[in-house]
């Protein structure tokens, strides 16, 4: 058998791994995303418990940052994995059901990404809270605004400003830990590159493909990140 | 929760610590050299040895570790008859060396930035004073820049050997049996993923508090500048004469 050229493999012709590739790089981007968002959800309210809440819910909060920032990731990743499915099982036995229930690989990775990334973000939402000067919420109380109110309009949209940069370093972890949902057997872009290189047997060829649309994903976020950061920053003055 | 199989496993798991301080100490070790060695280039003001290491940092940093730990442990076979006469293949064969090998090439990345910064945040009228007197070279690093830009990143070269510990936990997917792996050895054979878990979680966490607290004694010993001066403890007879 003739040796396929780097780009034969990689390419989009008939021995070409190119779209399998390419739909791999959107599994990554969609799992991250996911996960990333619950992880917002996770973190705001986490964030919340540290600001606002009395001494059992501040301890809780701060106890599951320090947890979650300590253990491996990928520990997280197979409690969910396999924690999921016992717990599945079980609750499926009850209804009558035999056996194995897997939980879908995708659930998992973001549900277990989500909750990670979640610590991060509840630290980065408590600083960029800090930032909110107390005078604009002292003002907001004083005009009438209830909590709700006040989150929406005073906190949320300066807390995210201000948060904007922390953000995006949290949003390259969750990239980087997207990788490791691989285990699970989802097919993103390093499962992926692992099934073709076993099939082709040009495993070099595969995981420096992946590494370079990481390297590509990176670079875009990043400057993403950027633009929402001067666009937020629009009407602030700065030092300097 | 079934405590006796928790306590089981707990030493169970205990066997995986070793492998990994291990894989943690050599990676962080070797990786402060390396990263000191980027770190220089980036300073030395030189295009040529500057670009490199900033591509460098970017590459590694860019990269998911799992990547990196696969390029090396799998992708390097592709070569194999290349490094069999090079004679680096008894190296690349061993999941150990591809774990260490990825472990410091990936920390050294990261380390190098904080480095930098630590070496940056020097003030400067420090160097001035020093070259005052007469200082240069090597020593005036050795005295004053290299004590001060310690002091400056070792609470951000902490976090990142606690990030390197939890790292040594992907050898595992390269049949490495450090705790991770063998964490996932024992749920596999028991399913019991919520005990083992709880376990494997627990010994992390005291691991990190440890280095942790080793890091903080080093920091409280390396800022006495920073602590008041110790009191004169009046004596205590002398008041009552």
């Amino acid at each position: 058998m003739q040796q396929l050229s780097y780009f034969e493999l990689i390419g989009f012709g008939p021995n070409g791994w190119g779209w399998a590739l390419l739909t791999a790089t959107g599994m990554t981007i969609a799992v991250a995303i996911c996960g990333f968002l619950a992880g917002s959800v996770v973190g705001t309210f986490v964030a919340w418990g540290k600001i606002g809440g009395n001494v059992v819910i501040r301890s809780l909060a701060d106890g599951y940052t320090t947890v979650l920032r300590g253990i491996p990731d990928l520990l997280v990743i197979y409690l969910f994995y396999f924690g999921g499915s016992a717990a599945l099982g079980a609750i499926g036995s009850l209804f009558g059901a035999q056996g194995f229930i897997g939980v879908p690989a995708f659930v998992t990775g973001a549900l277990a990404i989500g909750i990670v990334s979640g610590a991060y973000q509840a630290e980065v939402f408590r600083g960029a809270y800090q930032v909110v000067s107390r005078g604009e919420l002292e003002a907001a109380r004083s005009v009438g605004m209830h909590r709700w109110l006040m989150f929406r309009r005073i906190i949320a949209p300066q807390v995210l400003r201000y948060a904007i940069p922390g953000l995006g370093n949290t949003w390259q972890l969750v990239l980087k830990e997207s990788a490791l949902i691989s285990v699970t057997g989802l097919v993103e872009l390093l499962r992926q590159s692992h099934i073709a290189a076993g099939s082709t047997r040009r495993p070099f060829d595969f995981y420096i493909t992946a590494a370079i649309l990481y390297l590509v994903i990176t670079w875009v976020s990043t400057y993403l990140f950027q633009r929402a950061e001067s666009h937020s920053m629009r009407g602030i003055r700065r030092a300097s | 929760m079934d405590f006796a199989f928790m306590r089981d496993s707990f030493f169970t798991l205990l066997g995986g610590v070793p492998l990994t301080l291990n894989l943690a100490f050599m990676s962080v070790a070797l990786g402060a050299i390396l990263a000191m060695l980027l770190a220089l280039m980036r300073m030395s003001g030189f295009k040529a040895l500057d670009w490199p290491a900033q591509a460098y940092v970017f590459v590694f940093r860019g990269t998911p570790l799992l990547v990196q730990i696969f390029l090396i442990y799998y992708g390097l076979g592709q070569f194999r008859p290349t490094l069999q006469e090079w004679g680096l293949w008894t190296f690349f064969r061993e999941p150990y060396w591809c774990a260490v090998l990825a472990l410091t090439l990936n920390t050294a990345a990261y380390a190098s930035e904080i480095i930098r910064g630590g070496l940056q945040s020097v003030p400067h009228n420090q160097v001035e004073a020093a070259r005052a007197c007469g200082m240069s070279g090597f020593l005036l690093f050795r005295r004053i820049v290299f004590p001060i830009a310690v002091r400056q990143a070792l609470p951000a070269y902490g976090s990142e050997i606690i990030l390197m510990v939890k790292a040594t936990s992907l050898a595992s997917i390269i049949t490495m049996m450090e705790v991770t792996g063998l964490a996932a050895k024992l749920i596999s054979q028991s399913f019991r993923a919520v005990e083992v878990f709880i376990v494997a979680g627990l010994i992390y966490l005291i691991l990190n508090f440890i280095i942790t607290r080793i890091i903080m004694a080093i920091e409280w010993w390396l800022s006495p500048h920073l602590r008041r001066p110790p009191a004169i403890e009046p004596r205590l007879e002398a008041a009552h004469v």
